[in-house]
């Protein structure tokens, strides 16, 4: 299990290889692209920032709650920081599993958790100049108590 | 009174104005001390998504705010 925030583009070649076991027959991947779009407004850019000591420490959280929920092989995943041109990967998750029931299941947990609960926001530079951090308006607060006893 | 560190980040931080402040307090909880900054810099408000961490552990916002205490603040998160 790996989680990553990085500063550089994603080598999603790299990453599939090192997930690459015998064991495992099936390969998911979700790939989050820059959009030019959001909400009617053309973007031009994105800025990401993180809380990098409590992404890591959670993004591995979730990887290991897939892992336990789905019985995959292994799993990764990627998220950048900084600022993002359009098409560029600004998340990436790949997940292994013997099979593709597995793989896809926990490829989406992933990916839905991590935009629920990492500390990373998103800053949108759009076409006529003004740039706003974006709300997950369908994010819930999370319920603390269990994250607080993981501490 | 306690010493608090607060730290804000993304929104938060360019609301107020500050990203790390080194604050006295007598609030009880993290929602009193979040209360008492939002007062003190009319940018901040209250986010029904945003979550609190304490000592890098996320918290509750009901959670008691200790002499030494690096309390974070989080608006709604927007990742991937």
């Amino acid at each position: 299990m790996k989680f990553q925030i990085s500063d550089r583009p994603i080598d999603r070649d790299g990453l599939r290889r090192a997930l690459q076991r015998p064991d495992c027959g099936a390969l998911a991947v979700f790939e989050g692209w820059v959009r030019d779009h959001n909400e009617g407004r053309a973007v031009l850019r994105l800025e990401y920032e993180v809380y990098r000591p409590l992404a890591e420490s959670e993004g591995l959280r979730i990887l290991r709650e897939a892992a336990q929920r789905f019985g995959i092989g292994d799993a990764t995943c990627v998220h950048r920081e900084g600022l993002l041109e359009l098409g560029e990967a600004a998340v990436i998750v790949l997940v292994a599993a013997a099979h593709r029931d597995a793989a896809f299941r926990a490829c989406r947990y992933i990916i839905d958790e991590a935009k629920r609960r990492l500390p990373i926001w998103k800053k949108e530079y759009y076409a006529d100049g003004e740039a706003h951090w974006v709300n997950c308006r369908h994010c819930a607060a999370r319920p603390a108590a269990d994250e607080a006893a993981a501490c | 009174m306690k010493q608090v560190t607060v730290r804000l980040f993304a929104a938060f931080r360019e609301a107020a104005g500050f990203d790390t402040l080194a604050h006295a307090t007598g609030a009880e909880t993290v929602a009193e001390l979040f209360a008492e900054l939002c007062a003190a810099h009319p940018g901040l408000r209250a986010e029904a998504a945003a979550l609190v961490a304490i000592n890098n552990c996320m918290a509750d916002w009901e959670s008691p705010v200790g002499d030494g205490d690096e309390v974070l603040y989080f608006p709604p998160v927007a990742g991937g």
